[in-house]
C-alpha cells in the first residue's frame, strides 16, 4: 500500500514559481489553521483552564487555582473512582468479549458459510444508526411497556425498573454498547481478512488443520497491524464511552463514566473548572493508545 | 491412495455440518441482532391506541403510516431533516477539500514538515473531543461579539459545519494521503513538466484519480456528521435549527408517552443512512478499508 520513491530534496522547491508557491503556502495554511484555531488551540486552552477556578461566564473572572481542581477530583470524591471502575469494567467487557466476538465473526463470514453476505449487513446495520436512534430503539426494548417487560410478563403497573437497577444495568448498557461495537470490529476485521492469501488457508485445511488451528496460527500472525489496531480503537473506544449513557439517563449520577463527568461539569453548573480537569485526566488516559497508533501508522513515513 | 479420499471425504463432510452449524447459530444472533430495528418499525406503524388496547404482542389492527404523517406533522421532522442536510452535505465537501488539499501536498512534494502536518491531522482526530467544547463554544461567542452579530457563528448552521470540518477533516487526510501513496509519482512528474501549475496539477491531474477514495469517504463521512449531535446540541441553542439527531433527543423527552409516533420519528432520522448505506455499501466498506481505523 505505501509506496515511498526518493525524489532529490529541494528539487522541487526549486523548480516552483512565485504563483505555486503562494497556491501551495494556500493548500496547506487553510486547512492547517483550521485545524490548529478548532482543535489543538482549544485542546491547550482546557489544560490552562484545567488549573484555574472560573464559573465560565466572564474572562475577567478567571482565577489561578494551582491543583485544586485536580485535589477536588481525587480527594473525597467517590463518583470518580466509580467512574473509572465502570470505564474499567466496560474496557474489560469489550477486550474480552466484544472485540473477540467481533473477530470471530468476521472470520466466519470471510469464511463464505452460508448466509454470509446477509450476515455482514445485518450485523453492520447498528453501526449506521445514529445514538440517538439507538437510545430511543433500546428504550423500547427496556422501558415499562417495552418488549422485554413484556415477555417477562410485566404490565405498565408492574414494570421492572432495568435502566435503574444497579444489578442488572451495567450489563445491558454493555450488551447496547457491544451491540454497535461488534459489528464495527467485524467490518474492520474483514477488511483486512480480505487481504489474506486464500492458498494460505488452503493449504492449511487439506494438511487437516482445524477451523481452531487455521485461526490461530495462521490467520492471527497474519493479521498482526490489524490486531493492533483493533485493540487500540477497543481502548480508546472504552475510555471515552459516554453518548450511549447520556442518551439514556442524561447524567452521570446512575452510570458515571469520565467522559459523562466531563460533560456534566461542563454543562453551566460550574463553579470550578472541574470539568476541564476531568478532560485532562481522560486525555492522559487516551495518550498511549494515541501515541501507540500514530507509531503503527506512521511507522514507514518515521524511518 | 483411496484410504486418503475417504478420509478426505469424511473430512469434508464434518467440515460441511460443522459449517451448517456455524451459519445456524451466526444467524440466530443475526436475528436478535436486527429485532430491535424491526420492532421498533413495527411499533412506528400500529396506532399507539390499538397497543394501549390489545397489548404490545396483540396482532395489530390497524397498521398505517399516520404515525409517520403525525411525525411530519407535529413533530416537525421534516426542518429538522433539512438542517441535517444543510449542515451535513457542506461539511463532507469541505472535508474532502481540505482532506485532498493537504494529501496532496503531502505526498507529491517533499516539504520536511510533511510528516508533523500528517501528525498534527491524524492525531488531532484522535483527541477527546470533550477537550475542546468550553474553548470553541466561548471562540464562536466572541467571534460573533468582534464583527457585532453574537449569531455569526454560534446558533448558526456555518459554526457548526465549521466544528464538523475541522473534526473530520484529520481522517479524510489520513485516508487520501495513504491512497494518493499508491498513485505513480511518474504522474505527477510528467504534469510538472508540461508545466502544469501547482493548482492545475491538483484540480486535473491529481483529483479526478482520486474519485474512488473520494467517493468512498463521502459515504463514510455523510454517516458520522449526520449521526453526530451532541455539536448540536452544545451550539445549537435555537431549537428549530438543530439537526434531527440532536431535536430527536427533545422530543424523546417530550413525547416520552407516545411510544409509536416516537418511533416513526427515529425510523426517519435513520432512514438516510441506512439507505445509503445499503445502496452504496461497496463505497461504504472501501472507506472503511481504506482508513482501516476511526479513532
Amino acid at each position: 500500500m505505501k509506496t515511498t520513491v526518493t525524489i532529490p530534496k529541494n528539487r522541487n522547491r526549486r523548480s516552483l514559481s512565485k504563483t505555486d508557491r503562494f497556491t501551495l503556502s494556500a493548500f496547506v495554511g487553510i486547512p492547517s489553521l483550521l485545524q490548529i484555531i478548532l482543535l489543538w488551540v482549544p485542546a491547550v486552552v482546557t489544560v490552562i483552564l484545567s488549573f484555574t477556578y472560573w464559573d465560565g461566564i466572564n474572562i475577567k473572572d478567571i482565577h489561578w487555582a494551582g491543583i485544586q481542581n485536580y485535589k477536588n477530583i481525587f480527594i473525597n470524591n467517590p463518583i470518580f473512582y466509580q467512574a473509572l471502575k465502570n470505564n474499567g469494567i466496560w474496557l474489560a467487557f469489550f477486550l474480552l468479549i466484544a472485540t473477540p466476538l467481533g473477530v470471530l465473526l468476521a472470520y466466519q463470514i470471510d469464511r463464505g458459510i452460508k448466509g454470509h453476505a446477509i450476515y455482514e449487513s445485518i450485523y453492520y446495520l447498528p453501526v449506521v444508526l445514529s445514538l440517538a436512534v439507538i437510545g430511543i430503539i433500546w428504550n423500547f426494548m427496556f422501558q415499562p411497556g417495552g418488549f422485554v417487560q413484556g415477555i417477562m410478563g410485566r404490565d405498565l403497573a408492574h414494570a421492572l425498573s432495568i435502566w435503574g437497577n444497579p444489578q442488572i444495568n451495567t450489563w445491558v448498557i454493555l450488551g447496547v454498547a457491544s451491540w454497535r461495537h461488534i459489528g464495527y470490529i467485524m467490518l474492520l476485521y474483514l477488511s483486512g481478512l480480505k487481504s489474506v492469501d486464500p492458498a494460505l488457508k488452503e493449504a492449511a485445511a487439506i494438511d487437516g488443520a482445524t477451523e481452531w488451528q487455521i485461526f490461530r496460527k495462521i490467520i492471527l500472525p497474519t493479521m498482526q497491524p490489524v490486531n493492533i489496531i483493533i485493540l487500540v480503537i477497543t481502548l480508546i473506544e472504552s475510555l471515552r464511552a459516554f453518548d450511549l449513557v447520556y442518551i439514556i439517563y442524561g447524567s452521570p449520577t446512575v452510570f458515571p463514566l469520565l467522559n459523562l463527568l466531563v460533560f456534566q461539569n461542563f454543562a453551566g453548573q460550574g463553579i470550578s473548572m472541574k470539568g476541564a480537569a476531568y478532560a485532562v485526566i481522560l486525555l492522559l488516559l487516551c495518550i498511549i493508545p494515541i501515541i501507540t497508533y500514530l507509531r503503527i501508522v506512521f511507522k514507514e513515513d518515521l524511518k | 491412495m483411496s484410504m486418503g479420499m475417504v478420509q478426505d471425504e469424511k473430512y469434508r463432510n464434518n467440515q460441511k455440518r460443522k459449517d451448517g452449524f456455524i451459519s445456524l447459530f451466526i444467524g440466530i444472533f443475526a436475528f436478535v441482532w436486527i429485532f430491535p430495528i424491526l420492532w421498533t418499525v413495527f411499533t412506528s406503524l400500529r396506532p399507539y391506541n390499538d397497543v394501549i388496547s390489545y397489548g404490545i404482542f396483540s396482532w395489530p389492527r390497524h397498521i398505517n403510516f399516520n404515525n409517520y404523517i403525525n411525525a411530519v406533522k407535529e413533530m416537525h421532522i421534516g426542518i429538522y431533516l433539512t438542517n441535517s442536510l444543510i449542515v451535513t452535505i457542506p461539511s463532507v465537501i469541505l472535508t474532502l477539500f481540505f482532506g485532498s488539499l493537504i494529501a496532496f501536498v503531502v505526498t507529491r512534494y517533499q516539504f520536511k514538515f510533511n510528516l508533523w502536518l500528517l501528525l498534527l491531522f491524524t492525531a488531532g482526530n484522535m483527541l477527546p473531543i470533550v477537550l475542546t467544547y468550553i474553548p470553541v463554544f466561548w471562540m464562536f461567542l466572541w467571534v460573533g461579539d468582534l464583527f457585532g452579530n453574537r449569531n455569526m457563528l454560534y446558533n448558526n448552521y456555518a459554526g457548526l459545519i465549521l466544528v464538523h470540518v475541522g473534526f473530520q477533516v484529520g481522517f479524510a487526510t489520513f485516508v487520501l494521503s495513504s491512497y494518493m501513496k499508491t498513485i505513480p509519482k511518474e504522474i505527477s512528474e510528467s504534469a510538472k513538466i508540461d508545466g502544469a501549475n501547482v493548482f492545475r496539477h491538483y484540480w486535473n491531474v491529481i483529483l479526478p484519480l482520486l474519485r474512488p477514495a473520494l467517493a468512498a469517504l463521502s459515504v463514510l463521512m455523510s454517516t458520522w456528521i449526520y449521526n453526530e449531535f451532541f455539536w448540536a446540541l452544545v451550539l445549537m441553542s435555537d431549537d428549530s435549527k438543530r439537526p434531527i439527531t440532536s431535536a430527536l433527543r427533545r422530543l424523546q423527552g417530550q413525547y416520552v408517552t407516545d411510544f409509536n409516533l416516537l418511533a416513526a420519528g427515529a425510523i426517519i432520522a435513520a432512514s438516510p443512512t441506512v439507505i445509503l448505506f445499503f445502496v452504496l455499501r461497496k463505497q461504504f466498506i472501501a472507506g472503511l478499508t481504506l482508513g482501516s481505523t476511526k479513532g
